[in-house]
C-alpha cells in the first residue's frame, strides 16, 4: 500500500482525474449550479490574466496574482448567500465580482485611484486587507454581532497558509470560537507565502489541525477542486446558519505564479514542480469535469468566455476613463467630522499646485 | 450634581449611554462579572446583560478587530483596555484599520469605536502600568484622543467619543480615579470633542497640561501664589485641538510651560510648542518650555517619583521663564 503523504491526510476531493480516479458529486448541486460555478470560475480567471497583461502594458499597479486559486474563491462564495459578508484578502482582490461589483471598481483599487473605493455594505464585501490575517477579526466581529442581532447572515474570511503565523488569525479565530460566531475561516493553503515554504511556516502536520485549538471543526479539502470546496463550505455555512460557530477551511492548493508581478520566483521555486501543478490547476479539471458528464458544451464554454472578456474589457476601459483625482481628496473621508486646520492644508495646497 | 469619583463618572456614563442607545455595547477583559479592574463599568452586566457588557478573551487587537467588525453590524463598540501598555498590542488594528476603514470606504461606512483606557504613573504598579501613550494615539490619522482631569469631563468626554461616528480614545487619569471628587451633571452630560477649558485665568505666564497634570499644574499655581499669576489651560481633547483657546492663553502672558507626563521626545508636547513657534512668535516672550517625563522606560516605582514631573519642577520652569 502506498504511503500517504501528510499533505494527503482527510483531503476531500469531488472531481476525478479522467482516466483511473473517477468523478463524484455534490448532493443538491443542479446542472444549473454546476454551470453558474464555472462561469464564476472563468470570470475570476479572466481577471486575473488580463490584470496581469494590465500591468506589463502599464495599465495597472503592482498586482496580486491569483492564477489557480479561482475555484476557492468561485466554489466557497458559490455556497454563500448575498446577505453573508465576504473579507477578502489582497489574493481575493477580484471575489467581489462574484457578488456584482464592477471589474472597473477593483481595477481602480490596483490602479491606485479612489474609484477603487467602494462601500462594503452595498456588496456585503469587506474592503480588501492588505496587511496579513488583521481582516480575521473584523470577520468574526462582524459574524458575532449578526448573532447578536438575530440575523441569519453568517460571513467568511480569506487568507493564505503564511497568515495562520499571524497573532491576528489566532485572536480572530479563538474570538469567533468563543462569541459562536457564525464564521468561516477559509484558508488558501497553497504552500508559499512570498518566498517561504510551509514547512518553514508551521510545524503542525496540517493547518487544518490548528482548528481543534480552537475548539471548532476542520476540514480539508483540495483547493483546485471547486466541487470539494464549494461542499466544504456548504456544509461550514450550514453549521453557522444552526448557531454552532464557526468552521476551517483549509483548502490545499500550489501557487504556479509569483506572488505578486513584483516577485521573482525563480529564485526560491523549483520551476519544474511549478510546471507539474499546472497541469492540475482548477479551471481544467473542472472543466473536463463539466465535459465528461456532458454538461458543458463547446457553445456555453464559448459563451463564458466570451462574456468575462467582454467585462474586463469594458472594465479596464471604465477605469481608464475615470478623471484624474483631485488633490482635495487627500484630505477626504478618514474623518467625518474633519478638524479645521484640514482646510487650511487643502488651501495651502491648491495655492502651491496652482503657483507650479 | 451628584458629587462623583471620577471612575463612578466613568460608570454613570455607562449607565446613561447604555441606556439611551441599544447599539452601544461595552466589551474588555474583566469588564463584565467582575466590573472592570477599577470598577469603571460595575453593574453594567446586570442591567444591561452579557451581550453588551462583554468579558472578551484576554486579547487586545483581538478587541479592537473584532470592534472593527461589530461597526460593520451596526454597533458602537466601547473597548476597555486594561491599562495604557497593555494598549500596545491593540496599536496593530488601530493603526491598519480603525484609524483607516471609514477612508477605504470612500466615507461610506463609519466606525464609532470609543477606546478608553487607564493611564499613567504615580500609583506604585508594577512595571508597564504606568505609561502614558498618548502620542501614539495621537500621531494615528483617522482617530481623535481625549483625556478628561476631572470627574465632570470624564463622563462628558467619554459621552462625547461614545456618541462620535468616528473612532476616539479616550486616556484616563487612573491616579485620580478615586482621589479625585467633583460635581458631575445626572443624566445626559456631554463635554464637546476639541474645546479646551481654562482652569484659572492669570497674567504672568500659562501653563497648557491635559490629564493628571492639571491637578499638578494646579498646585504648581498656588505654590507659586504671589509670585507669578498663573494662566492654566486644560486642554481636555488633544486631537482634534483647540487651537485657538491655546493660541489666545498663549497670547495673553507671553510665556508658556507646557506639562506632560509622557516622555519628552516627540511627545505632544513638542507638537504644541511647535504650533506656538509657528503661530504665535510674535507674542511669546521668551522660549517655550516643557515639563514632561525622561526618555526612559518608566521607572520601578520606588524612584518613579524622579521621573514625573512634579511641583517643582514646574515651578523651576516658571521661575526661569521669568527670568528669561
Amino acid at each position: 500500500m502506498a504511503q500517504v503523504l501528510p499533505a494527503e491526510r482527510d483531503l476531500r476531493r469531488v472531481i476525478g482525474d479522467g482516466q483511473g480516479v473517477p468523478d463524484g458529486e455534490v448532493e443538491g448541486l443542479s446542472d444549473h449550479d454546476l454551470v453558474e460555478l464555472y462561469r464564476g470560475l472563468v470570470l475570476l480567471r479572466t481577471y486575473d490574466e488580463r490584470s496581469v497583461v494590465y500591468h506589463r502594458q502599464g495599465r495597472i499597479g503592482t498586482y496580486a496574482i491569483y492564477w489557480n486559486h479561482e475555484a476557492m474563491q468561485a466554489g466557497s462564495v458559490y455556497a454563500l448567500e448575498d446577505e453573508d459578508w465576504i473579507f477578502p484578502s489582497y489574493r481575493e482582490s477580484a471575489i467581489g465580482l462574484l457578488r456584482g461589483l464592477p471589474a472597473s471598481t477593483v481595477l481602480s483599487w490596483w490602479r491606485g485611484h479612489p474609484a477603487g473605493w467602494w462601500n462594503p455594505a452595498d456588496y456585503n464585501v469587506a474592503s480588501i486587507c492588505v496587511p496579513i490575517a488583521t481582516h480575521v477579526p473584523h470577520a468574526a466581529g462582524l459574524a458575532w454581532g449578526k448573532r447578536l442581532r438575530g440575523e441569519s447572515a453568517c460571513a467568511i474570511a480569506y487568507f493564505g497558509d503564511g497568515a495562520t503565523s499571524e497573532g491576528s488569525f489566532h485572536e480572530g479565530a479563538n474570538f469567533a470560537a468563543v462569541m459562536r460566531a457564525p464564521l468561516v475561516l477559509f484558508c488558501n493553503n497553497n504552500q508559499w507565502a512570498i518566498s517561504t515554504p510551509i514547512e518553514a511556516q508551521t510545524a503542525a502536520e496540517t493547518l487544518a489541525d490548528k482548528a481543534v485549538g480552537y475548539g471548532m471543526p476542520a476540514a480539508r479539502v483540495d483547493g483546485a477542486d471547486i466541487l470539494a470546496v464549494y461542499e466544504a463550505t456548504r456544509d461550514a455555512v450550514a453549521r453557522a446558519r444552526a448557531g454552532d460557530g464557526p468552521t476551517f477551511i483549509e483548502a490545499v492548493t500550489y501557487r504556479t505564479a509569483p506572488h505578486a508581478t513584483a516577485d521573482d520566483p525563480k529564485a526560491y521555486i523549483d520551476l519544474e514542480r511549478v510546471e507539474e501543478e499546472k497541469k492540475g490547476e482548477c479551471v481544467g479539471r473542472y472543466e473536463g469535469y463539466l465535459r465528461r458528464g456532458g454538461i458543458l458544451t463547446d457553445e456555453m464554454a464559448e459563451s463564458i468566455r466570451t462574456e468575462a472578456e467582454q467585462a474586463m474589457r469594458d472594465g479596464i476601459a471604465a477605469a481608464e476613463a475615470e478623471q484624474p483625482a483631485d488633490p482635495g481628496l487627500v484630505f477626504e473621508h478618514a474623518l467625518a467630522n474633519p478638524p479645521a486646520s484640514f482646510e487650511t492644508d487643502l488651501a495651502e495646497l491648491r495655492r502651491v499646485l496652482e503657483g507650479r | 450634581m451628584a458629587e462623583l469619583t471620577l471612575v463612578e463618572a466613568i460608570n454613570d456614563c455607562f449607565h446613561v449611554e447604555l441606556g439611551r442607545d441599544p447599539d452601544v455595547m461595552v466589551m474588555g477583559e474583566d469588564v463584565g462579572r467582575a466590573g472592570g479592574v477599577f470598577r469603571a463599568t460595575a453593574g453594567l452586566r446586570d442591567a444591561f446583560g452579557p451581550d453588551r457588557c462583554v468579558d472578551t478573551p484576554l486579547a487586545e487587537a483581538g478587541i479592537m478587530g473584532t470592534a472593527v467588525g461589530l461597526c460593520m453590524a451596526g454597533f458602537r463598540p466601547v473597548c476597555e483596555m486594561q491599562y495604557d501598555a497593555f494598549s500596545y498590542p491593540s496599536l496593530d488594528q488601530l493603526i491598519t484599520h480603525v484609524g483607516r476603514y471609514r477612508w477605504r470606504t470612500g466615507g461610506k461606512m463609519t466606525f464609532p469605536i470609543t477606546v478608553r483606557m487607564p493611564y499613567g504613573g504615580g500609583v506604585r504598579a508594577p512595571e508597564l502600568h504606568d505609561d502614558s501613550p498618548e502620542a501614539y494615539y495621537v500621531h494615528t490619522p483617522g482617530v481623535k484622543v481625549a483625556i478628561p482631569s476631572t470627574p465632570s469631563d470624564a463622563k462628558g468626554l467619554l459621552a462625547a467619543a461614545i456618541r462620535d461616528p468616528d473612532p476616539v480614545i479616550v486616556l484616563e487619569p487612573k491616579l485620580h480615579y478615586r482621589t479625585m471628587r467633583g460635581e458631575v451633571p445626572e443624566g445626559e452630560h456631554i463635554v464637546p470633542l476639541g474645546q479646551a477649558r481654562t482652569v484659572r485665568e492669570g497674567t504672568d505666564v500659562t501653563i497648557v497640561a491635559y490629564g493628571s497634570m492639571v491637578p499638578l499644574a494646579e498646585q504648581a499655581a498656588d505654590a507659586l501664589e504671589g509670585r507669578a499669576s498663573v494662566e492654566l489651560l486644560d486642554l481636555r481633547t488633544l486631537k482634534p485641538l483647540d487651537e485657538d483657546a491655546l493660541l489666545a492663553a498663549a497670547g495673553k502672558t507671553g510665556r508658556v510651560v507646557i506639562v506632560q507626563e509622557a516622555p519628552r521626545t516627540a511627545g505632544y508636547g513638542a507638537e504644541l510648542a511647535a504650533i506656538l513657534a509657528e503661530k504665535a512668535m510674535l507674542d511669546l516672550r521668551g522660549p517655550v518650555l516643557r515639563v514632561t517625563g525622561y526618555d526612559v522606560p518608566y521607572p520601578y516605582w520606588q524612584i518613579e517619583d524622579a521621573y514625573m514631573p512634579s511641583v517643582e519642577r514646574v515651578v523651576d520652569a516658571v521661575e526661569k521663564l521669568l527670568e528669561f
